[in-house]
């Protein structure tokens, strides 16, 4: 059985067609990373399998089971096994860095206070941060806010962890640490998709390239094919600009 | 509940009713121009002005924003004539009413002083427009822009302040549908009535400004 | 002229005038508060009904528009003669300091619930998705997220209204309700001068605005300046 089972997945905003015909497994403990142009659907993707964009066609199944989009308790279901981290952090402004990373523990999943504060503080330590429990987002870097942001995602204990474009905010002095905080999830097995346009990093992490235009997706493979042998002409383009830089 | 809403009496006064209306207009845009120019004195000295001047003027807008526009009129109309200056209540209304408008008026004309930018000047400057065409085309549409919104606002709160001047019984709408109640008993139903008539007069003031608006001010906020 | 004005004087802050006053000035007070704070929590719920999601819900989110949108268009002295008619109709025996607070308390939650509606459409809307995605509920979402947010951006304007509230409850008076105005009336008729006692009146008035003006400007001030580090 695959982790996540994404077949023939369809969605669009109004008119304007913005997936089609998109399918992907993912299985446990792999790590997929998603690249294409801008505006080629990416997030559009992630959006739809954690219910914020609804689709208009195909099928999700995470863990064998059956995502239902039209029905709420089916999205929050779903969502109590993978987790979004967005490009723009997203982190809650009104809570401090402790609070961002338990509130949803303690006030949705009903935790034990205690306990998901000691899960958080191991959390923080491992991105980084365990000297900034009390800090709020507005004082604290892109890059600190982006591994808060992480941590909160892995406090909800995901079975899948979904990445859109983590690093394109930040300086380029702060992107290692965020990369590495993600280069550590992976050796630890999390299962997770990577939108990202770090290209050599995509290609050390992955053991999957998935590469979309205009809502599908163009080519897939192992790094090494896609990056060194792509097959169609978009994909060599792509590589060709994205990789010169 | 044992009353019987009886309209037809309420509708027969329809015609005086929208005679009346026609009052509160005028009430409320002789306030408003007014008030209007009150208010660019009261930004010009407020902007403009040295200490006195402009402290004057800013005693002149605290005072006024911070007490109630019936109690300056009570002060017109049954305070005045102890000093010998007896005004018809027409016109304590419309003087009290006025110099309310212009203590917000002289804010918000202000706000749109201060809303012109020295880079905007500077950039009409190199185009090499002298003074006047500055202030023809740059200065003024940018402030014109920016107090729009804010001045048809201060129009519709002015047609729903003049039903004050029923208290002084001036026969606008409010003061008509409380000369009719008297007569007539149905209170409820004249009152239902001429708030319909306030809801449809300020929908219409409401999609005139917002038109006049969209066309020689480029302003897209949504109004009121 | 002054002579009678400096004649009065002395009687008007009596014990007694001087204890009317006060009462009345209490009253204004206690009806702008009670009425306000009440249209706030009604606002607050026309603003969560009129955005609730979902086709089942347009009846009442056009209910709640309409109401808004009809309010904001009446004035204050004609609500106040509908709630005054309408409540003897139904209730021969309700007080006029009800009524009066009645009808405060609808025309603030028109405007009340506007103010929160600007302050809750302040907040970005990655926020909520951010929550959603976190499987948070709708008034999870409110509660943790929006409303802490919304507030910088809700309580200085309500500061504003909360002065505009005030001096609208002068037109009370006129349905007999024995606040600031009433009693300015009422010492007019005991036959202290007019210029006297609406001045001594417009001051009180001034004493229970400006305060407030200078308390919502001061955290507007504050709260923008927060925002900018
Ligand atoms: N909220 C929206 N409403 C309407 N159209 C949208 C919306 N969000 C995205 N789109 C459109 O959907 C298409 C796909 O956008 P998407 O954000 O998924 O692309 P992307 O691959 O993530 O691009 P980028 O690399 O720039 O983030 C684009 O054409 C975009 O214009
Ligand atoms: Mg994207």
């Amino acid at each position: 059985m695959h982790h996540l089972k994404i077949t023939n997945l369809s969605s669009a905003y109004g008119k304007n067609v913005v997936l089609t015909d998109v399918s992907l497994t993912v299985d446990k403990g792999q790590v997929i990373s998603l690249v294409g142009p801008s505006g080629s659907g990416k997030s559009t993707l992630l959006r739809v399998l954690v219910g914020l964009t609804p689709p208009t066609g195909g099928t999700v199944e995470i863990q064998g089971e059956l995502i239902n989009y039209n029905s709420k308790s089916s999205i929050k279901l779903s969502r109590d096994r993978m987790a979004i981290v967005f490009q723009q952090y997203n982190l809650f402004q009104n809570m401090d860095v402790m609070g961002n990373v338990t509130i949803a523990p303690i006030k949705i999943k009903k935790r034990d206070r205690k306990e998901v504060e000691a899960e958080a503080e191991d959390l923080l330590e491992r991105v980084g941060l365990a000297d900034k429990l009390t800090a709020y987002p507005d004082q604290l870097s892109g890059g600190q806010q982006q591994r808060v942001a992480i941590a909160r995602a892995l406090a909800l204990q995901p079975d899948l962890l979904l990445l859109d474009e983590v690093t394109s905010a930040l300086d380029p002095e702060l992107v290692t640490e965020v990369l590495d905080t993600i280069r550590r999830l992976a050796s630890d097995g999390m299962t997770m998709i990577i939108v990202s346009h770090e290209m050599g990093f995509v290609r050390e992490i992955s053991d999957q390239v998935v590469m979309m235009d205009e809502g599908r997706i163009i080519e897939r493979g192992l790094p090494a094919e896609i990056f060194d042998k792509p097959t169609t002409d978009r994909a060599r383009e792509f590589f060709g600009k994205i990789l010169r830089h | 509940m044992n009353y019987t809403f009886q309209f037809g009496v309420a509708l027969e006064s329809l015609p005086a009713l929208l005679r009346a209306g026609i009052l509160t207009v005028e009430l409320s845009f002789f306030a408003f121009w007014g008030g209007a120019l009150i208010g660019l004195a009261g930004a010009a000295a407020k902007t403009f002005g040295g200490p006195v001047v402009s402290r004057l003027a800013q005693a002149y807008v605290v005072f006024f924003t911070n007490t109630p526009a019936l109690l300056q009129i009570y002060l017109l109309y049954y305070g005045l004539p102890e000093v010998g200056i007896i005004l018809p209540s027409f016109t304590c209304v419309l003087l009290g009413l006025t110099l309310n408008a212009g203590a917000y008026l002289t804010e918000i004309q202000r706000a749109g002083f201060l809303s012109v930018r020295l880079t905007e000047i500077e950039a009409a400057e190199t185009l090499g427009m002298s003074l006047w065409q500055q202030i023809r085309f740059v200065i003024v549409p940018h402030i014109a822009k920016t107090i729009y919104p804010p001045l048809a606002n201060m129009f519709l709160i002015l047609v729903l302040g003049s039903s004050m001047a029923a208290v002084f019984s001036v026969d606008e709408l409010t003061g008509t549908a409380i000369n009719i109640s008297t007569e007539t008993y149905r209170w409820l139903e004249m009152f239902t009535l001429v708030a319909g008539v306030y809801i449809i007069l300020t929908f219409v003031a409401s999609i005139m400004l917002a038109v006049v608006g969209r066309k020689f001010f480029r302003v897209k906020a949504r109004m009121f | 002229m002054l002579e009678r004005m400096a004649n009065e004087i002395p009687r008007l802050f009596e014990y007694y005038s001087a204890i009317f006053l006060l009462k009345a000035m209490g009253t204004t007070l206690l009806m702008t508060l009670v009425g306000v704070g009440l249209g706030f929590l009604l606002g607050f719920v026309i603003v969560y009904l009129r955005q609730t999601p979902g086709l089942f819900w347009v009846p009442v989110r056009i209910v709640a528009i309409t109401y808004v949108e009809i309010f904001r268009r009446i004035p204050f002295l004609v609500i106040l003669y509908l709630v005054l008619f309408f409540i003897q109709a139904i209730s021969p025996n309700a007080s006029l300091f009800t009524i009066a607070t009645i009808g405060i308390c609808m025309m603030a939650i028109a405007y009340t619930s506007e103010i929160i509606r600007a302050g809750f459409e302040s907040v970005p809307r990655q926020q909520i998705e951010a929550a959603s995605a976190m499987n948070f509920s709708r008034w999870k979402t409110l509660i943790n997220v929006i409303a802490p947010q919304s507030w910088p951006v809700i309580v200085p304007p309500a500061f504003a209204y909360m002065v505009s509230f005030i001096k609208d409850t002068a037109l009370v008076s006129q349905i007999g309700v024995v606040e600031l105005t009433f009693a300015g009336k009422v010492m007019n008729n005991r036959g202290y001068s007019a210029l006297l006692v609406y001045g001594t009146i417009l001051i009180l008035y001034f004493l229970l605005s400006y305060p407030l003006t200078r308390l919502g400007g001061y955290l507007e001030k504050r709260f923008a300046s927060s925002k900018d580090n």
